[in-house]
Order: C-alpha cells, then structure tokens, then sequence
C-alpha cells in the first residue's frame, strides 16, 4: 500500500537511485544552478536532435503515462478492497481484487522498463550526435579558437556538458512527467475521495515550499563555495604534482605542504557547511510530512466517526496524500537538473554555432599543379590587436629555393608559416602561390600542397606504422617504410620489440622526442608536399643524427619550395636565401656568404656560434 | 581499505555521534507506522476521537525526535567525512612531497593527481554514506522486520521468502553490471583520449588536411561507448522493476493472506496496512544496502589507489648521522658510477663513469639524445642514487650528507621548463622566497631575462598561468635559470637549458655566467659545439660511456666522436676552423 517515504516513488522511477532522500539526506552533489541563457532555443534546437527517434520518445511518454496511471489506480484498489471487501468480509471480492492488483503492478513494471530501455537508447543516440557535431565543428574551427579556451574547458565540453545532458533525458525527462502527472493525478483522485480532505493536506504545501525554496538558495550558495575550493585545490595539486621534481630541487615541499593545507582547510569548512545545509532538507521534509499526515488522520478520523467518509477513503487518502507530497519536492529538484543540463547542453550548442574557418570560401577555387613560387607582399599581422607582430614583410621565393628564416625567438618566424598555411589571415598585404592570392583558394586544397613538419611533434596513440601513414592515407606498407628509411627513422623503430607495430603512448611518452621528431619528418616525407615547410623539425635531434637526416632532407627538398626555421646555422647555411626576421620584419637578406659579408646581425649570429673557431 | 578507517579516529566524537543519531531517526522512523495502525484501528475504526488526536500528537513529536536525529546525523557526518578527507589529503599530499624522482616516474604524475582529488573525494562520499545509510538501512531493515514479526509472524514468513530472492536478483544484477561499467568507464577513457590527443595536435590535423580522417577515428570511440553505455545502463533499468515487482507481489500477498484474516476477525485492518508499510521498508532498505555494497566496492579501488602512494617509501634518504653541508667547495668526483632507472644494471644508462671535477671548474657534457647526460648530472644532488659506484662531493660521498643541506647549495636547472602560477617575480625566487627585488633583477639580467621582463605591462608582476601571460620556450628557459642563479649555488648544474634560446643570447648568458660563477663550479650540458668549446674540461657521452675528456682542442685532436659532432654542427665544411 504505501511506500516508505525515505524512497522516491518505485514504480514511476526509472533506474537504480543512490541518493537516499529523507533522513540521511543526499551526500553527493546538487547541481550548482547554471542558468541557461535561453532556455526555449536551445530546447527546440535539443528537440532537433532527439526528433529522428521521435517514435522512440512517443513510445517513453506513453509508457510514462501508463506507468504513472496505473502507480495511481493502485492505492485506489487498495482502499476499496478494505472498505468493500475486507470490512464487509467479501472473499472472491477480495480474491479477485488480488488478481486484478497484481495485473496493475506487472503492468506497471512492465511499462516501467520498456520506458527505460526505449529512453536509455534515445537519450545515448541523441548525445552521440551531438558529441559528433561538436567533434566535427572543432575540426573546422580556425586556431585563434583554440587559442582562448584551453584544452580542459573544450574536453568538458564535449564529455561533462554532454553526459549531463544525457543523464537528463535519461532521469529527469521522464520523472519530471511522472511527477506532474501524479501531481495532478493524485490531487484529481484526491479531490474526488474527499473534497475537505484535500483542502486540509494543502496546509503543509506553502510551508514546503518556503523551507524547500530557502534551503535551496542557501545549498546552492554553500556548494558553490564548496566547488570554488574544489577547483582551487585541484588545480593547486595539478600545478604541485605536474612540478614535483621542481618542488623538490627547490627544496620547498615543505611551504607546498602549508599551502596545501590552507586550501584543504578552507574546503573542509566549505563543505562541512554546504553538507550541513543539505543534509537538513529530507529530515525537515519528513516531518512536514507528518504533520500533514497526522492532520489528514485526526480530521478524517474525525469525519468516519460522524459517517461522513469511510475508513476505507481515509486509508486510500493518506496513501495519496504521500504521492502528492513526495512530486512536490522532487519537482524543485529535477527543475534544477533540467535547466543545468539544458545549460550544458547550450554550451554545446554555443560550440557547435561557432563560425568555422571555412564559412567565407563560397567563391574559393582548389589549386592542382603547384609549382611552388611563394611571395609575401608587405605583409601585416597581429595576434592581438595593437601587438603587432609582423609588419609590411615582403618576400619572394622562386619555385625549387630553400628559404631559411633566422631570428630570436619571438621575432615572428613561425607566424610568416602560421600565414602561409592560412591559420590565421593576415591583417593586410597578399599572400601569393605561382601568382594566386591564397585567400581565393580553398584552404584545404591549399594545405595538401604544404608539408609540415612542426616542433612539437605529434603523435596520437596508435601504432607506428598509422603515426607514419597520417601523411597520406592510401600509402602502402612499403612506401611507409620507405618514408621512414629516408627519415633516418627505420632503424630505431626496427629495434622497437613491435617494429612497426608498436602501439605509442597518448602523447608518444615511449618514445624520446627526438624520435618522435623523425616519425613526423617521415609523415612529411610520405605525404610528398609541393611546398616544404621544416619548423624547427630538428630541434631534438642531436646533431650527428641530424647530419645523417640532412642528406635525406637535402633530397626530399630539391625541387620543391622550402622554408626552414632553425636555430642551428649548420642547418640553414644551404639555403638560396636566409631571410633574417627581427621584431616583425626582415632585417636582412642574402645567401649565406653574402649575409657574412655583410657583417651585420647574422654574422654576429654565426660568430656567437662558432666564436672561437674564426 | 580498513586501515584508512584510523583516520576517522581523531574524529570519533563526529564518528560515533553520527550514527547514534541516525538510530535515533530510524527508532523514530519505526514508530510511525504502528501510530498510524493505532490511529486507524483505535481511533478511526473506533471512532474515539481524542485517541487520534494524542497519537497525533506523539507522531509529530516522533518526527520532531526524528528531526534533531537527522539534522544531528547530517551535521557530525558531515564533519566526520570531511575532517577525514582533509587528514587523508593531507598525509597523501605530504608523502608525494618526500617522493623521489624514481618513485615519481613510476606512479606517473597524472595518476598522482588523480589519487590526490578524485580517490579522495571518492573515499570521502563512500565515508558519509556509511555514517548515514549504512547504519539507517540494516537497522530500518532490522527494525522493520521485528516490528512486523511483531504485528504478525504468520504474514512474516512472506518476508522470509521475499529477502533472500531480493538478495539473490540483487545480487546477479549487481555482478553482471559492475563489469559493464568499468567496460564504460574504459571506453570513455579512449573518447577522452582521442579528444585530447586531437586538440593536442590540431595543428597538425589542419596542416595535412585530416578533418575527416579524425572525425572518423572520434565516431569510432563515440560510437563504441554509447553501445556499452546503452548496455549497461539498459541492465540496471532492469533493476528498478523487478525490485518493484518483488515488492508489490509480497504486498498483495500480504492483503491476501491478510485480508482473510482480518475477513475472520483475526486480525486488524490498521494492522494490516502497518505491516504492508513495513514490508516495503524491508525490501527497500535491503536493496539500498544491496547498492552501497557497490559504491564500497568501488571505493576499495580507489582506497588501493591511495594506500599505494601512502606505503610508497622514497629509497633516497637521509643516513642515521648525516653531514651537514654549509658551503660546498665544489669538487665533485664520479667513482665507477653505473646507473639505471630500473632495479637491475642490465638496461643501464650510465655505465662505469669515473671523471672528477676539481673546484671552481667548468665542465661541459656533449653526446646524443639518450647518451645519458641527464641522467649522469641527475645523480649529484641525489635525484636518484646510483645502482653501483659512488659520487663524491668534497670528498664525501654524497649519500652521507644531510639531503637538504646536500640540494641547498647545487642550483640545477633541468631539461623541462615548469613555472608556476604567480608572478614572475615569486618564479625567480622560488627557491629562496626571501630574496630581495635587488637579487631578482640580478638573476634575471645574468639570464637575459630582465629585458623582456620589462618589456610586458606589468614587469616583474606579471602573472604567469593559465590565466596569465604565456611565455615562449626560451622565455621560460631564461626565467628557470635565473631562478637557479639567484640561490648562488656552490655548483650550477645546466642541463640543456637553452635549447630554445637564439645564439646570441645564449652567448650573452654564458658571459654572464662566467662572471656570476667565478670561482665555483658548473656543469653544463648541450647540443652546442658553440656552448661547450669554452668549458675548462669537455666530457663526450655515447651510450652511457664516457668516450672523450678533455679540452675542446685536445678532443678535436683525439675524440673521433667529438671531431664527429663539431663536423656535424659546420656542415661538413671548412674543415680548417679549429
């Protein structure tokens, strides 16, 4: 007949529930409110997404439906069995009472699951689009993006913001629709048992919802500051841990250890407090609870004995009286998850909306034949306005040259790449290949036809062999191997117990960086660009490996356009031109032995290289 | 995980309290359905109206009784667990403290993070539920079934068929599931990582044209959790139903066999609905038990993770009497010193390595990647201990000095560049927080850092982080020698630290440091012929060997490999320099 109160209603529920309500309160974590933006707008647009398994949903409503309606029939039998079959002692009515009840409550179950298993595949099929979308779109934003949120803020958004959004459709969808329907159900059977009854259990709603609403600002407001010292502790052990071996050459485990301290003591009261305060909501519910229900016993009680109702009302009204005070404090609840999830999933959608770098090339051509001839006219740029970092650069290479860019750090070497290959557009002057603005070309076509092999080498974790094949996909195994023979990389990798076949660490941790740096430089080989693009590909590699990879390089840059950023003169004294970049410009220009001539910043360069040797 | 529990001891006012006050709650909590049955069979059915209105009363002062129970609970729970989770970080975030680089490398610093806050917070929930749930449910359940025996020990027996099958289909469920999760838990690991690892290289994603390509290894992840997502989560929607369904079958039980009797005046109808309300407390509190039993099972991974940082003993320590070092003279003596990162010398990086290094020198280490210089200047301040031979500073071995009298006076700047949230003027006086701003300029202009220093908006206030202003590698690199410099060690120990810095600076850095050094002792480590042809004494690494040692000219003339190296770094060509 009545479930205890300490449970969420059995039968409307859904999945396993953890979070015990009533007097032990919940121990984990409310929602901290998010409030989303516009919460209509990003419904519709979530409805877009869930409406290819529209049948899907229909089917979860209705089972909702019956699921709620048949939890709600069920006290009503269970009254009139009492009042029209036990007090009267009617055995095949009360027989027949018992088959029919049990009937209710397979059918309920029944429902309760068929619910589950249509809701749990609508909600992970809806979330699996929009983590694809959102995936896709990263892929298609240009990097001055990725410039501004850092890696974790883009991961959560993909994987916290979006399981929550799950999460929602899976829970909190359905019991925000069986918590309304037995709402209304409740109080219509209620109303129609009893009419005075029903006014006399409304006594207790304001008062629950003045405790509900005041406990709920004061918890959210505590747990908020219990997240903030959260947050500060965990990136403070992130930054300790990440720098321990520097902590300890240091010799300051012992200040890291106070501070540690403070922080962990500040969100030990932080969340003593919000516990507290949350902790007193079930134990305050459940005796509102009974005092409405002692009421609704004393009153009604009242009523059978002047014949105004019957016992058998009183009993089925105090179980409804249950069902319609437990939706109640549960709705605030799931008003919350909603309206968190609903500000997840906008922040997904905010994402998704994002303008990609490829939005303006409506009129932009693919290049096929590239014959490599690259010139920079009075160039300028920034990355921030009013910093800037390039200004009226012009340059020109001739297909097949070498140029090698020289400079400090910092004086804007790699951003003439970063301009080259279109991460960012330049502010003004024209970029030109074989005579075309590379703003009319097809930024994907233009970046098949540029190799690049960058400083810091990337490698995902998979095996050697797909590290290498990045470069161009259809390569055969040969022509794999080929590529990393000519990187110089094929024999380190033969040593590798797998060979080729080794799987790498996320990151590449099993390998040095200066092997990671020839993996790339075979990716690169492989994927046989028209134009070459080295920037500070041999950093790591020390330089008797890097002799021996310069013969290979020599050979994979003739006949192509090369640009080559190193710090290493060695590398560069090659080149047809060495442009040498200082604060945004280029300073000068010339061959090797013209800029030696020349005497100026490059030849105070080379000497500081080899001071000793002139 | 049982020991972990000695750390609710200093709180067993908070720990005791806590579930004292929940039996409160729950004694209250039994007392209600049998009021109700009064109210409804001595009141109700009676019609004596002051009986309801006393047993009124009574439940609302249960409830009340209730209440100081539960809000009792809640409050020295709550202190319990989180006083607990604070010792517990506590010790775990001192122990990685006295870590040694080999312990670090072995428990890998992200895992470390996640010890230090995710297990924890794990361990701390697990803490407060058991304060709370695990002491309300078997006694609710306890209570519930006494009481109902009480009421009627015919209609019980339903109770001793129903339990057990509940613990059985509890019990099957939960063994299928966990496996489920952890399979989920692992897919979502490989979505992240692919996440991750794209965002890492979307340079290079962009730069080759892979979009699609990447899209595709990203559905492939998607796509697999949400088929073992869909798996797990559609097998502990059977849970709930069939929990449901156990549970109103014993109800109509109930009014079936209780009905009869209450049809043949036997029994009460008030009775009768009180024993319904207490088989449903049974049933539910033994499948909330059922489901802690999972939140502790995995709170015991998480109890492991944390045991293992807490047992794990840094093998570098202090002797019984140790030397204090004041001030180091700064001779530094190699003895037949092999190394290797393992337990056994067989993959060593250091094999046989004797050189000295007399006082005020300055010594030069060249070689390739992975010859081992790291690993050879790591050994000095004791970072890690040799696996065989000894090091001698001053004439003793290292291993007999006081560790932090030892570390105090050797400034090592090490291959990775780490700063720190802050300014950057508490990064350059890092490790001697009370120098002056006078000092901090010092350093910072010996490493060519102070011009640019000036150059941003804020100088030496500049906030460096995550929020803050991002520095290149050679800015970083010039700012963690200063921070070197600034301690004025008696040996300074380089290790490849301006590798990102352009050659003229390097050179002006060098200068300084020849001024700033005089008279002690460093060790420098490079890739540079340019960096190194000025050391007193040249030492040339291969496979962990040392194959040359010398003066740049005496080792242009007798080192095969160094002659190798300073063709390498000219080109080939004119062969005439030197």
């Amino acid at each position: 007949m009545a479930e205890p109160k300490q449970h969420s209603n059995p039968v409307s529920g859904g999945s396993i529930d953890l979070s015990m309500r009533g007097g032990g309160s919940r121990p984990g974590m409310p929602m901290t409110k998010v409030k989303p933006k516009n919460t209509m707008r990003t419904i519709r647009r979530l409805w877009r997404y869930i409406r290819s398994y529209q049948r899907g949903l229909i089917a979860v409503i209705l089972f909702t439906i019956i699921t709620t309606l048949l939890s709600l029939v069920a006290p009503y039998l269970l009254g009139t069995t009492v009042d029209h079959y036990i007090i009267p002692g009617d055995f095949q009515g009360l027989l027949g009472l018992c088959v029919v009840l049990l009937a209710v409550y397979a059918g309920t179950a029944m429902t309760a699951w068929l619910q589950q298993q249509v809701m749990v595949k609508v909600a992970q099929h809806t979330v699996q689009s929009m983590r694809r979308d959102i995936f896709a779109r990263l892929q298609l934003l240009p990097l001055r993006f990725f410039d501004s949120k850092t890696h974790g803020e883009l991961m959560s958004r993909t994987t916290n913001d979006i399981e929550n959004v799950s999460g929602t459709l899976n829970q909190s969808v359905t019991q925000l629709i069986a918590s309304v329907l037995s709402l209304i159900g409740s109080l219509a059977i209620m109303l129609y048992l009893n009419v005075w009854l029903t006014l006399l259990s409304m006594v207790t709603i304001p008062l629950v919802m003045l405790f509900t609403k005041t406990v709920a600002t004061r918890t959210r407001k505590y747990f908020s500051n219990q997240q903030a010292s959260l947050g500060e502790l965990n990136s403070f052990i992130e930054e300790t841990v990440s720098g321990q071996k520097v902590v300890q050459v240091y010799r300051r485990e012992q200040k890291a250890a106070e501070q540690f301290d403070e922080i962990n003591h500040k969100l030990t009261n932080a969340s003593i407090q919000a516990q507290i305060y949350s902790g007193t909501m079930g134990p305050v519910m459940n005796v509102l609870n009974n005092l409405s229900f002692a009421l609704i016993a004393a009153v009604g009680g009242w009523m059978a004995f002047n014949e105004w109702t019957t016992v058998g009302v009183i009993v089925a009204f105090l179980n409804y009286s249950k069902q319609f005070q437990r939706p109640l404090s549960d709705l605030a609840n799931q008003f919350n998850l909603l309206q968190s999830a609903v500000a997840g999933a906008e922040r997904a959608f905010e994402t998704i909306d994002t303008k990609t770098e490829y939005e303006d090339e409506a009129h932009s051509r693919s290049i096929e034949e590239v014959r490599g001839e690259v010139r920079f006219d009075r160039v300028s740029f920034s990355y921030k306005n009013g910093v800037p970092i390039l200004s009226e650069v012009s340059l020109t290479a001739s297909p097949g040259q070498t140029i090698a860019l020289v400079g400090p750090t910092g004086a804007g070497k790699t951003t003439i790449i970063n301009l080259l290959t279109r991460f960012y557009e330049i502010d003004s002057g024209i970029v030109t290949i074989d005579g075309v603005d590379i703003r009319q070309l097809d930024k994907n076509s233009l970046r098949s036809k540029l190799g690049i092999v960058l400083q810091d080498a990337y490698v995902f974790s998979d095996t050697i062999r797909e590290n290498i094949r990045y470069g161009r996909l259809d390569a055969t195994d040969e022509e794999i191997e080929a590529a990393a023979r000519l990187a110089n990389a094929h024999t380190f990798i033969q040593k590798l117990p797998d060979g080729y076949d080794t799987m790498l660490m996320s990151g590449g941790g099993n390998l040095s960086q200066g092997q990671r740096q020839l993996l790339t430089i075979a990716r690169a080989v492989l994927a046989d660009p028209a134009i070459l693009i080295l920037d500070e590909a041999t950093s790591s590699i020390d330089t008797r490996t890097e002799m021996h990879i310069q013969t290979a390089m020599r050979k994979l840059m003739k006949g192509r356009t090369s640009f080559v950023i190193a710090h290493r003169l060695s590398t560069i004294r090659e080149a047809d031109q060495i442009l040498v970049i200082n604060q945004g410009g280029i300073i000068e220009r010339g061959t090797h032995d013209e800029l030696l001539e020349e005497r100026g910043f490059y030849y105070e360069l080379y000497n500081s290289q080899f001071k000793r040797s002139s | 995980m049982l020991k972990l529990f000695s750390y609710l001891r200093p709180h067993w006012v908070a720990t005791l309290l806590a579930p004292l006050l929940m039996l409160l709650e729950v004694a209250m909590d039994l007392m209600q359905p049998i009021l109700m049955a009064s109210i409804i069979d001595e009141g109700v059915m009676k019609g004596d109206l002051a009986h309801i209105q006393q047993t009124g009363l009574l439940m609302l002062g249960a409830a009340l009784v209730g209440l100081v129970g539960g809000v009792g609970c809640s409050i020295y729970s709550s202190i319990a667990s989180q006083r607990f989770g604070e010792d517990l970080r506590h010790d775990v975030f001192r122990r990685v403290q006295t870590f040694s680089f080999r312990n670090l490398d072995e428990l890998n610093t992200g895992s470390l993070i996640t010890r230090l806050t995710n297990d924890i917070v794990q361990l701390q929930t697990m803490v407060q539920m058991l304060l709370r749930i695990f002491v309300r449910s078997p006694f609710l359940a306890i209570g519930s079934m006494i009481m109902a025996v009480m009421i009627s020990p015919k209609l019980a027996i339903i109770l001793a068929i129903a339990v057990p099958l509940l613990f059985v289909v509890m019990f099957l469920i939960i063994r299928n599931v966990l496996p489920l999760f952890s399979n989920v838990q692992k897919k979502m690991d490989k979505l992240n990582t692919v996440l991750q690892e794209n965002l890492a290289g979307i340079r290079v994603s962009k730069a080759f044209v892979r979009a699609d390509y990447e899209n595709e290894r990203f559905s492939r992840a998607n796509a697999d959790y949400t088929q073992g997502a869909i798996k797990a989560q559609r097998l502990v929607a059977i849970n709930m139903p069939i929990l449901t369904m156990i549970l109103n079958v014993c109800i109509v039980a109930v009014l079936w066999l209780g009905g009869k009797d209450a049809i043949d005046g036997s029994f009460e109808v008030g009775s009768l609905v009180a024993f319904i309300n207490y088989v449903t407390q049974v049933l539910f509190s033994v499948s909330s038990v059922a489901m802690l039993l999972v939140r502790v099972s995995s709170a015991k991974v998480s109890a492991d993770r944390i045991q293992e940082v807490l047992h794990t003993e840094s093998e570098i320590q202090s002797q019984a009497n140790p030397v204090r070092a004041v001030h180091h003279q700064g001779e530094v003596v190699f003895e037949n010193v092999t190394f290797a990162y393992g337990s056994d010398a067989k993959g060593a990086v250091l094999r046989d390595v004797s050189f000295s290094v007399k006082p005020g020198q300055n010594v030069a280490i060249i070689g390739a990647t992975g010859s081992g210089k790291s690993s050879l200047v790591g050994l000095i301040p004791r970072l890690y201990d040799t696996t065989s031979g000894r090091i001698l500073i001053d004439g003793s071995d290292v291993r007999e000095y006081e560790l932090q009298s030892l570390r105090e006076k050797i400034g090592i700047v090490l291959q990775e560049t780490i700063l720190f949230t802050g300014s950057i003027r508490d990064n350059i006086r890092y490790g001697k927080p009370d120098a002056s701003d006078e000092e901090v300029m010092a350093a910072a202009q010996a490493a060519q850092a102070h011009d640019f220093i000036m150059a941003m908006p804020d100088g030496y206030d500049t906030q460096l982080g995550q929020r803050g202003i991002n520095l290149s590698g050679g800015q970083k690199q010039r700012i963690s020698i200063a921070r070197a410099l600034i301690l004025q060690p008696s040996i300074l120990i380089l290790d490849d630290s301006t590798s990102a810095i352009d050659m003229g600076t390097e050179s002006r850095i060098q200068g300084a440091l020849a001024r700033l050094m005089h008279g002690r002792t460093s060790i420098l480590i490079a890739q540079r012929i340019s960096s190194v042809m000025d050391a007193d004494k040249i030492l040339v690494l291969e496979d962990g060997r040392v194959v040359g040692e010398g003066t740049h000219h005496e080792l242009l003339a007798s080192c095969e490999l160094y002659q190798d190296i300073y063709r390498s770094q000219l080109g080939g060509e004119e062969p005439s320099y030197g």
